[in-house]
């Protein structure tokens, strides 16, 4: 075991640390507000390679390794979580897919320009009644000749008002459930595909969520990922990679948001001293301290334990469950530890606190984290 | 994104090598094989397991930290924390009896002394013929260290020592105890200094056993000294060095009980895990109900996140984060593990509370991680200090 990360991952830090302080913090609390998507911001992140961390430069990537692609999504999301979760839709919820199940030909059409960051994608999976139980999904795709007709809409898919492209789930024969699924590449300009208006949230607000309703929307044959009925293995096997990334997201948003409290605590005088030599605020910062490693950690291991190529579902749930509700904990005491102007929103930590809470949510809710963890445990 | 040369030494990696996994398993076939079988009986009448003690000297487990010029086994902190976690899983009592020995008696000695006294001491400790222990404490002085009151006072070419010590780990058994004591008292904690005291010196008295809660099988008693003489070339370090000489070793040590919390941890999950299979009710296994199943995978998940704490505060033991990182992983360790015999002894209801399960045992052991060498509280104290000594203030 050793966790030394190398010169290049050293440099990779530093260079998006300085990316994410130079150009995402000075439009991060005005794009929170006004909830515009950042485009700009994702096309000078895909010029530093960012779109595809972990893609091969064969096809467009920076040809990195997960852990390099977790620093990245870190040190974005530590500044802005709007930005670091753009990034990880692209990166581990489209690329990755196209990178894991696609055909030479898919991957050459559709990934080279993703995995560059000429075009941005999104993941079309969860449906108003199908979240937490996604193979009871309604969108249907019909074969007709030699392509499928998909209808049926998508709802909270991020990045989805600006996408270009999006990996699409439906099924050819709801009474085969799961087995039924099938995922397709659809481009976002096809007839029939409509996109819905900016989907207002608590937090990570730019980040483009909307709903797709697809009517009649015709595509090839060839733009299918994987065979009929293998749908529902591409979405498992993506969200495994998916909760990497929000796990390093929960992580950036915590480290933000215990750097401003640490900054503030020193600062803040009460009682003729500085807040930070009260021991309670003293142990506040001591556990946030602890669980931020702990969750760097966890995540850490997920990510390696993805590059082994092996399977890595309890991991990436672990890393998931552990960081994303330590990032609820930490910012929660980072606004507490600014008293009522942590509750302003002159203060990054007010919008730390309101990115936080998705991380339990989205990419499989905690529960669900838990489902799987346990499942594992019980060796079911 | 520029490119730099690869340097082979640096990288992220969670295996064990394969020296670390052979350790892995031998310590664990001999925590099973040798300490397992009459581990409730020696509870129970809290026996203290001199034969087993002896037969982990001469696996090396007893000077594990320790070079092998000096008669030890010479192994990392990292191996050191897999062995710790591994008799934990199975005794508690043994691990800290273990980790004591290693931790706090021979780690300071082998940092701080002579190469005289250690020529003189280690090769016994670390072969099992001797056993260490360490008196810091004081009734009127825990986690208050500076304040403690025994003295010692140079006579001649000797120490003479007077004062009492409370709540010392094999104290009885030891051949050598570690004891701190004041030297100048006009000197605050610069006039503390650390000595190495051989069990049979004049004047050394070992007090009556405590009657603990849980780790039973492990000897804890007072030590009184009455003018105890100690040869000159006992003095670890200088004299004045003393309250260094305890916080480091302290900041070591934590270490170990991070790594016994790991221990306890896995074991309380196995036997959580075990019980949700096989308990029926309403028709199903327990763990069946989420209720049981979310509990087995909190603790699945904290336990993961204890361990690699433990593990990286291994790994950086020299670095500048040293002291922050052992003190994190024995805070999170610590109190997931106390968590964790909770949520276990519940998961098995009733039962739990009765002796016939293991489980009641170390729901007791477990509760002791949190305070001894350095309570939760003094933990984050520590933590805090380093965070704001790393990040200094800037100007508001």
């Amino acid at each position: 075991m050793q966790i030394k990360l190398s010169e290049e991952q050293l440099l990779l830090r530093e260079t998006v640390r300085r990316f994410a302080e130079e150009v995402v913090r000075p439009r991060a609390r005005e794009i929170d507000a006004s909830g515009e998507f950042p485009r700009d911001f994702y096309d000078r992140a895909g010029e530093l390679g960012l779109a595809g961390v972990a893609v091969p430069e064969a096809y467009g990537g920076a040809g990195m390794d997960t852990v390099s692609y977790c620093l990245v999504i870190e040190e974005i999301s530590r500044v802005c979580a709007t930005s670091g979760v753009i990034l990880s839709v692209n990166n581990s919820l489209v690329c990755d897919p196209i990178l894991d199940f696609g055909s030479e030909d898919q991957k050459r059409e559709f990934l080279t320009p993703l995995a560059s960051g000429e075009k941005l994608g999104c993941f079309a999976l969860t449906e108003s009644d199908a979240g937490s139980d996604p193979a009871a999904l309604r969108t249907t795709a019909r074969r007709d000749g030699d392509d499928y007709v998909l209808d049926g809409s998508k709802i909270f898919i991020t990045n989805g008002t600006h996408a270009d492209l999006a990996i699409v789930f439906a099924t050819v024969d709801r009474e085969k459930r799961h087995k039924g699924i099938t995922a397709f590449v659809v481009p976002c300009d096809a007839p029939g595909l409509s996109r819905g208006g900016h989907e207002y949230k608590l937090g990570v607000n730019a980040s483009g969520t909307t709903e797709l309703v697809f009517d009649g929307v015709r595509v090839p044959e060839r733009f299918r990922l994987g065979g009929e009925g293998d749908g529902f293995k591409v979405a498992m096997s993506t969200l495994d990679g998916g909760r990497v990334g929000i796990a390093a997201q929960a992580v950036g948003i915590a480290q933000g948001a215990f750097d401003e409290a640490v900054t503030y605590a020193q600062q803040r005088e009460q009682f003729g001293k500085p807040i930070a030599s009260f021991q309670a605020i003293q142990f506040y910062l001591a556990d946030m301290s602890t669980e931020l490693d702990a969750g760097r950690l966890l995540t850490w291991k997920a990510a390696w334990a993805k590059d082994r190529g092996k399977r890595f579902t309890l991991e990436a749930a672990q890393a998931k469950l552990f960081t994303s509700e330590m990032a609820q904990r930490v910012t929660n005491k980072a606004l507490q530890i600014h008293g009522g102007y942590g509750y302003t929103r002159d203060y990054d930590v007010e919008r730390f606190f309101r990115d936080a809470r998705i991380t339990e949510i989205y990419e499989g809710t905690s529960e669900i984290q838990k489902m799987v963890i346990a499942s594992a445990v019980l060796g079911d | 994104m520029p490119t730099v040369a690869a340097d082979p030494t640096a990288g992220v990696g969670f295996e064990l090598t394969e020296e670390q996994e052979i350790l892995r398993g031998e310590v664990r076939r001999f925590a099973e094989e040798r300490i397992r079988p009459g581990l409730a009986e020696r509870d129970r009448e809290r026996r203290f397991p001199a034969a087993i003690v002896r037969e982990m000297g001469e696996m090396g487990l007893l000077g594990m930290l320790v070079e092998e010029r000096h008669g030890g086994a010479g192994f990392s902190p990292l191996s050191y924390v897999i062995a710790v976690e591994e008799l934990a899983r199975v005794c508690p009592s043994t691990a800290v009896t273990m980790s004591v020995s290693n931790s706090v008696c021979c780690w300071p000695i082998a940092h701080f002394g002579s190469e005289e006294l250690k020529r003189r001491v280690l090769p016994a400790l670390a072969s099992g013929a001797g056993l260490g222990a360490f008196a810091l404490t004081e009734p009127g002085s825990g986690s208050d260290a500076g304040s403690l009151q025994t003295r010692a006072e140079r006579r001649g070419g000797e120490w003479v020592l007077d004062g009492e010590k409370a709540w010392v780990s094999n104290a009885g058994y030891a051949t050598h105890y570690v004891v701190v004591a004041r030297t100048d008292p006009d000197a605050g904690k610069r006039g503390i200094s650390a000595f190495v005291v051989p069990a049979d010196a004049p004047g050394l008295e070992v007090g009556e056993p405590e009657k603990k809660l849980g780790l039973r099988a492990s000897r804890t008693a007072p030590l009184a000294f009455r003018e105890c003489r100690v040869a000159a070339e006992n003095l670890l370090g200088e004299a004045g060095q003393g309250f260094k000489i305890a916080l480091a070793t302290l900041d070591h040590s934590r270490l170990g009980i991070a790594a016994q919390s790991v221990g306890i941890h896995q074991r309380a999950l196995e036997l959580a895990v075990e019980y949700a299979r096989d308990r029926v009710q309403f028709g199903v296994p327990i763990g069946r109900h989420q209720g049981v199943g979310f509990q087995l995978a909190e603790m699945a998940t904290r336990l993961e996140a204890a361990r690699l704490l433990t593990r990286h505060a291994a790994l950086e033991e020299s670095g500048s984060r040293a002291g922050r990182l052992a003190s994190e992983a024995k805070l999170f360790a610590s109190e997931a593990a106390n968590l964790a015999c909770y949520q276990a002894l519940q998961i098995h209801g009733g039962n739990g509370f009765s002796e016939d399960y293991e489980i009641s045992r170390l729901y007791r052991d477990v509760r002791v991680t949190s305070i001894y060498e350095g309570t939760s509280e003094m933990q984050r104290w520590v933590i805090a200090r380093h965070l704001l000594l790393e990040n200094p203030a800037r100007p508001g």
